[in-house]
C-alpha cells in the first residue's frame, strides 16, 4: 500500500486563511502561523534499516502521520478552538505551536518570521511568548518542587524578574486566583482545580502573549471547570492573550472560541467562525459531531450514532479520511482527498459534496 | 409518574457506607435513598468525591475495607442485600445485578480470548453446553451492536479499541439478562462519536429488555439525554432527586442550579459562566449541616443543621432550607 | 471574581519524610538491619577512638603476641577478645579498620559509579537517537562481561591500590545505574512537566538534572543500596585473590585471605571473624535495600 495519500494537485499552493481582525482591518498580522505543516512519528530509521530498505530486504517503517499539511493562523486576541477525537492530531498541533515539537515538514512563523530562520536567542524569545496549559493537572507539575520554584524558575532563568523574587511569584499566584500564602507547598497538597491554577500561573509568569490550552479543563469537575474557563476569559481581557483552545468538548469550545477548526485523522476538515460553524456545519463529520454531543437541554433523546470506529492514524483510509464512516460517501471520496475550500466568506470545508452543489 | 406506580426493581433506603481511617471517619455515602423501576434509567450525578461510585459499589456489596456499609438497606425485588452472605450475593452479582466500570479492563482479562471469558461468565451462573454458551455470547455481542460477533469472539481484549472493549464489557454484563445494571462512568473515557454509539445501544437495551439501569456519571448532559430519573449527590448525600425534566428544568437545590449553570453549552457564548465558588469540602469528619453551605450564596445559620427532605409533586425531592423556586 | 481559593479543606498532610519513615519502619526486620548497619558504619568512622590498638602502627605490634586465640591476654596486659593474627595484630582492631576500607571502597565506588551512570543514563533517555544508542551499546558491552573478570583485568593493568580498586569497581558498576536511570527517565520524560520545562525554554541541563533527575531517584537509591553490598563483596573477592588493596591497608577480604592458610591448623579466628563481619554488613545492606525497594516502588505497595 502506498504511503499517505497526498493532495490531488501537487504543487498547487495550499489555501491560506486570513482572519479578519476585530476592528475591521483588512488583514491583521498573525501572531503565529502554521504553513503546510506536517508531523510524523515513528522511529527514525538507523543506518542498517535504511540500508535494508534500499536493498529491498525490509519494509519501510510505518510512520504515524499525526498532522497532515495543516494551515492555521492566529490573529492577536483571538480564541481559536481546535476540535477532534482522540488520535486526530490536535494535541500535536498544539505542541508544535507551543514549540515543544518541531514540524517534520512545513514552516511555523512567529510574527511573520520563520522560527527555523531565527537566531537561537530570538527563537527562545518566540518560544516563551507561547505557553501551554496541559490536560493533566497532576502530571504537569514537577512533584518534587515547591509552588514558588515551579512558578519562579523560568522567569528567574530568563531574567524576567526585576525586583523581589517573592513579590513576583506572589503576583503570579494572585493573578491565577491562588493565595500566595501557599507558595511553600508541594503540588500534591492541592486539588485538581488549584493545580490547574498553578499551571496557569507558571505559564503566565514568563509573560506570554499566546496560550495553548490542551484539554485544559477536561480532567476537572464541572463546577471547577467553570471557574477555570472564567479565569481564561478574564485573563484574555486583562492581558490581551491569544488562545488555541484544544478540546473534544464542543460545548466548551463553542463557549470560548471566536473561530473553530475541526480535525479528523491529522487533517483540518472544516474551519469557520464559531457562530457560523455551529449554525451551519458543512462537513459531514462536523454535522455528526454536533448532532451527537449530549446537551443538557436535549431530553430523552434517541441517540443515533454515526457508524464505525475511529480508524487508526497509522492506517488512515485513502482519499477523504472520513469516507469509511460518512453517510454521504461516493466513489470519489475513497480515491481523492478533498481540498479545504472556501464555501462561504471565512468558512472553509474539505468535502467533495461541495463540488457537486 | 410511572415510577411511583410500578414496583421498583431495586431500592436503596437510608444506605450509609463509611470509611474509617487513622484520620477519622469519611461518610462516603450518607443516608442515601433511591429506587429504580423496570426499563427505567436512573442517573446518579455528582462530582469527584460525591460518593456516587461508592454508592454503586455498595449496591453490589463490593466495598473493600476500610469501607463498610454501616446502615440502611438495598432491596432487590423486595429482598435486602445488605448483610447477605457472600455466596448469596455472589449468586446475584453478574446474574441478576451486573456492573459496568469506567475502565472495561476491570471486567476483561487481558490474556484470555473474548469467547473464553464470555463462556466462563455464562457458566458462572448457568449450566448449559459449551456450544449453547458460545451461542449466547455471540447473540449478546450482536445485541450491543458489535459488528461481526463471530470474529470478535476469537479476539483478545488488546486487539480492540476502547469503545469496543466497553461494548464487550457491557455484553458480559448483559449475558444473563440481568434485572439491574449499575454502570459507573462507562462512557467518560470514550470519544464523542463512540460515546453516542454506546449510549444508543444502552438505550435500546433498556427499552427492549426492560433492564433497570443506574447510570453513574459526572456529566449532566448525558443524563439529560439518557435518564428518566436523576439523583444529584453532593458530599455523600442525595441533595435532590426527581424526574430529569423536573430536576433539570426547575432545580430546587442551589447546588443543582450551580451545576447546570456551570455547563458551558447551557449559557450564551462568550459570557462568564455562573460558577460555583470554592471547592468540594473534605469529607473527613465533616461537620453536620448542609455540606454545600460553604459554597452557597443562600446559606445562613439555619444551614448548620441537617436540612430535611422536602417533597414536591411528581416525586421531586430535595434537601435544602432555601430552595431556588417556590412552586 | 476569582477569590483566592482556600486550602482549609485540605487536611494537614504529614511530611513526606515522616510518611517515608513510617512505611520503612513497618518492617521490624528492616529497622533491625538499619540499626546494625548504622552501628557498623559508626564503628568504622570512629575506629581510631574505639579500637584498643592501631593495627597500622607497627610500633604497637608485638610478634610475640602472634596467633593468640580469642580471649588471650597481651604482653601489655589487655585482652585480645577476638585473638590476633600472625603479626600479633589485635583482630578486633584490624577488623574495624578493615571495615573502614571495605565500606569506604564500597560506598565510594557506588557514589562515583552512581553519578557517572545516572548522568549517562539520563542523557541517553533525554536526548535519545544516536546519543542513546551509543551509551546503551556501551552498557550492553559492559554488562556482557562477568564483573569479576572485568575488575581483574583492570587491576592487572593498573596494579594494586585502594584508588585503583575504586576505579575498577566504578567501571564495573556504572552500567547498572545507567540502565536503571534510562529506564526510569524514559517514563518520566513523557510526563507533562518535562514538556512544560521545554515550553518554558529552560536550559537542557536544567531540565535533565533539576527536573528529570529528582523524579528518577527512588529506583536509583534502591539500586545504589544493592550495589554498595555488591561492591563490598567484589572488593573482598579481589583482595582475597591478592589483586585488591595493598597489605599495608588490609580490608576484610584481605584479612580473610591472611587467615586462610591457618584455617586447617585450627586457628580459625583469623579468617572467621572478618568473614562474619563481611557477611553481617552485606546482609544488613541487602535487608535495608529490600525494604527501600518496597517503600519506594509504588507498584509493590498494597
Amino acid at each position: 500500500m502506498s504511503a499517505a495519500p497526498g493532495r490531488p494537485e501537487e504543487g498547487s499552493l495550499p489555501l491560506r486563511l486570513t482572519a479578519q481582525s476585530a476592528n475591521g482591518a483588512l488583514k491583521s498580522e498573525a501572531v503565529i502561523e502554521l504553513r503546510d505543516v506536517s508531523k510524523q512519528f515513528g522511529p527514525a530509521p538507523d543506518a542498517i534499516a535504511r540500508f535494508g530498505v534500499r536493498m529491498g530486504w525490509m519494509k519501510p517503517p510505518r510512520v504515524a502521520r499525526a498532522v497532515d499539511r495543516v494551515d492555521l493562523q492566529f490573529t492577536r486576541g483571538e480564541v481559536v478552538g481546535l476540535v477532534g477525537e482522540s488520535g486526530c492530531g490536535k494535541s500535536t498541533v498544539g505542541r508544535m505551536v507551543a514549540g515543544i515539537l518541531r514540524p517534520s515538514q512545513g514552516t511555523m512563523l512567529y510574527r511573520g518570521q520563520s522560527v527555523d530562520a531565527m537566531s537561537a536567542a530570538a527563537a527562545r524569545q518566540a518560544k516563551l511568548k507561547v505557553q501551554m496549559i496541559f490536560q493533566d493537572p497532576y502530571g504537569s507539575l514537577n512533584p518534587r518542587k515547591r509552588v514558588a520554584q515551579i512558578i519562579g524558575e523560568a522567569p528567574r532563568v530568563h531574567g524576567l524578574i526585576d525586583g523581589d523574587f517573592d513579590a513576583y511569584v506572589d503576583a503570579q499566584l494572585q493573578r491565577a486566583g491562588l493565595d500566595p500564602a501557599y507558595k511553600r507547598r508541594f503540588p500534591h497538597e492541592f486539588s485538581g482545580g488549584q493545580r490547574q491554577r498553578i499551571n496557569i500561573a507558571r505559564a503566565l509568569a514568563v509573560d506570554p502573549e499566546f496560550l495553548v490550552c490542551d484539554e485544559a479543563v477536561a480532567a476537572l469537575d464541572v463546577s471547577i471547570q467553570a471557574q477555570i474557563l472564567n479565569l481564561f476569559m478574564d485573563l484574555r481581557e486583562q492581558l490581551n492573550l491569544t488562545y488555541l483552545f484544544i478540546s473534544h468538548d464542543l460545548g466548551v469550545v463553542r463557549h470560548l472560541s471566536d473561530r473553530v477548526a475541526i480535525m479528523y485523522l491529522g487533517r483540518i476538515v472544516e474551519q469557520a467562525k464559531a457562530v457560523e460553524i455551529f449554525a451551519r456545519p458543512n462537513h459531514p463529520y462536523t454535522q455528526a459531531l454536533l448532532s451527537e454531543v449530549p446537551r443538557i437541554t436535549a431530553r430523552h433523546r434517541t441517540f443515533a450514532a454515526i457508524r464505525g470506529e475511529l480508524p487508526s492514524p497509522l492506517r488512515p483510509p485513502p482519499g477523504c479520511h472520513f469516507h469509511s464512516r460518512c453517510p454521504h460517501a461516493m466513489p470519489r471520496c475513497s480515491q481523492e482527498a478533498p481540498v479545504l475550500r472556501e464555501i462561504a466568506p471565512g468558512h472553509h470545508s474539505a468535502c467533495h459534496l461541495n463540488d457537486s452543489n | 409518574m410511572s415510577a411511583s406506580t410500578t414496583m421498583p426493581v431495586l431500592e436503596a433506603r437510608g444506605l450509609s457506607t463509611h470509611f474509617v481511617s487513622r484520620g477519622g471517619v469519611v461518610k462516603a455515602v450518607d443516608e442515601v435513598s433511591f429506587s429504580v423501576a423496570r426499563g427505567r434509567v436512573l442517573g446518579l450525578v455528582g462530582e469527584s468525591g460525591s460518593g456516587k461510585s461508592v454508592t454503586g459499589f455498595s449496591i453490589l456489596g463490593l466495598v473493600d475495607p476500610p469501607g463498610r456499609i454501616v446502615g440502611g438497606e438495598v432491596l432487590f425485588q423486595g429482598r435486602n442485600l445488605v448483610g447477605l452472605a457472600e455466596h448469596e450475593i455472589r449468586h446475584l452479582r453478574g446474574n441478576r445485578i451486573a456492573m459496568v466500570f469506567q475502565d472495561p479492563m476491570m471486567t476483561l482479562n487481558p490474556v484470555l480470548r473474548i469467547d473464553t471469558q464470555m463462556v466462563q461468565a455464562v457458566f458462572a451462573h448457568q449450566r448449559m453446553s459449551r456450544a449453547d454458551a458460545r451461542g449466547r455470547a455471540r447473540e449478546t455481542l450482536a445485541m450491543v451492536g458489535m459488528p461481526s460477533p463471530d470474529e470478535q469472539l476469537e479476539a483478545y481484549p488488546h486487539q480492540f479499541s476502547g469503545g469496543m472493549r466497553q461494548r464487550v464489557a457491557i455484553a458480559i454484563a448483559m449475558l444473563h439478562r440481568p434485572d439491574v445494571i449499575v454502570a459507573d462512568e462507562p462512557t467518560t473515557a470514550l470519544d464523542v462519536t463512540i460515546q453516542a454509539q454506546i449510549l444508543a445501544e444502552v438505550q435500546k437495551l433498556a427499552r427492549e429488555q426492560g433492564t433497570a439501569m443506574i447510570w453513574i456519571t459526572h456529566d449532566l448532559s448525558v443524563i439529560a439525554g439518557l435518564a428518566d430519573d436523576v439523583a444529584v449527590m453532593y458530599a455523600g448525600r442525595i441533595v435532590e432527586s426527581g424526574t430529569v425534566d423536573e430536576v433539570l428544568d426547575s432545580p430546587a437545590h442551589p447546588y443543582t442550579r450551580g451545576l447546570i449553570d456551570s455547563v458551558p453549552s447551557s449559557n450564551s457564548c462568550g459570557e462568564r459562566l455562573r460558577q460555583i465558588r470554592g471547592m468540594t469540602p473534605n469529607l473527613r469528619n465533616l461537620a453536620p449541616g448542609c455540606a454545600f453551605r460553604f459554597r452557597c450564596d443562600r446559606a445562613d445559620d439555619a444551614c448548620t443543621r441537617d436540612p430535611p427532605r422536602v417533597e414536591r409533586p411528581l416525586g421531586h425531592a430535595f434537601r435544602c432550607f432555601h430552595p431556588m423556586t417556590v412552586s | 471574581m476569582n477569590a483566592p481559593e482556600s486550602l482549609a479543606a485540605l487536611a494537614p498532610d504529614e511530611s513526606s519524610i515522616g510518611r517515608f519513615w513510617r512505611e520503612f519502619a513497618s518492617s521490624r526486620f528492616a529497622v533491625g538491619g538499619l540499626a546494625v548497619f548504622c552501628i557498623i558504619v559508626l564503628a568504622a568512622l570512629f575506629a581510631p577512638w574505639i579500637t584498643p590498638q592501631n593495627p597500622y602502627d607497627l610500633m604497637q605490634l608485638d610478634i610475640v603476641d602472634g596467633r593468640l586465640p580469642p580471649g588471650s591476654a597481651s604482653a601489655a596486659g589487655y585482652t585480645y577478645w577476638l585473638g590476633t593474627d600472625e603479626q600479633g595484630r589485635d583482630m578486633l582492631s584490624a577488623m574495624i579498620y578493615g571495615l573502614r576500607i571495605s565500606l569506604g571502597v564500597g560506598i565510594g565506588s557506588a557514589i562515583v559509579a552512581g553519578i557517572v551512570g545516572t548522568g549517562l543514563g539520563l542523557i541517553a533517555a533525554y536526548f535519545g537517537g544516536r546519543t542513546d544508542a551509543a551509551i546503551m551499546r556501551l552498557v550492553d558491552l559492559q554488562l556482557s562481561f562477568p564483573s569479576i573478570l572485568v575488575a581483574l583485568m583492570i587491576l592487572a593493568a593498573v596494579g594494586k591500590g585502594v584508588m585503583n580498586v575504586v576505579l575498577a569497581l566504578v567501571i564495573v558498576e556504572w552500567a547498572y545505574y545507567a540502565r536503571t536511570a534510562r529506564g526510569t527517565a524514559l517514563v518520566e520524560r513523557r510526563r507533562e512537566y518535562i514538556e512544560a520545562a521545554e515550553s518554558l525554554a529552560l536550559p537542557k541541563w536544567r531540565t535533565v538534572f533539576l527536573h528529570l533527575l529528582p523524579n528518577c531517584l527512588p529506583p536509583l537509591i534502591v539500586i545504589a543500596s544493592f550495589q554498595v553490598a555488591r561492591a563490598i563483596a567484589l572488593e573482598a573477592t579481589l583482595s582475597f585473590l591478592g589483586l585488591g588493596v595493598p597489605v599495608t591497608e588490609p580490608s576484610l577480604g584481605l584479612l580473610i585471605a591472611n587467615g586462610f592458610q591457618y584455617m586447617l591448623s585450627g586457628k580459625y579466628w583469623i579468617s572467621l571473624y572478618p568473614g562474619i563481619a563481611l557477611l553481617v554488613t552485606i546482609v544488613c545492606i541487602n535487608i535495608v535495600g529490600d525494604q527501600l525497594r518496597d517503600v519506594l516502588n509504588p507498584r509493590a505497595r498494597k
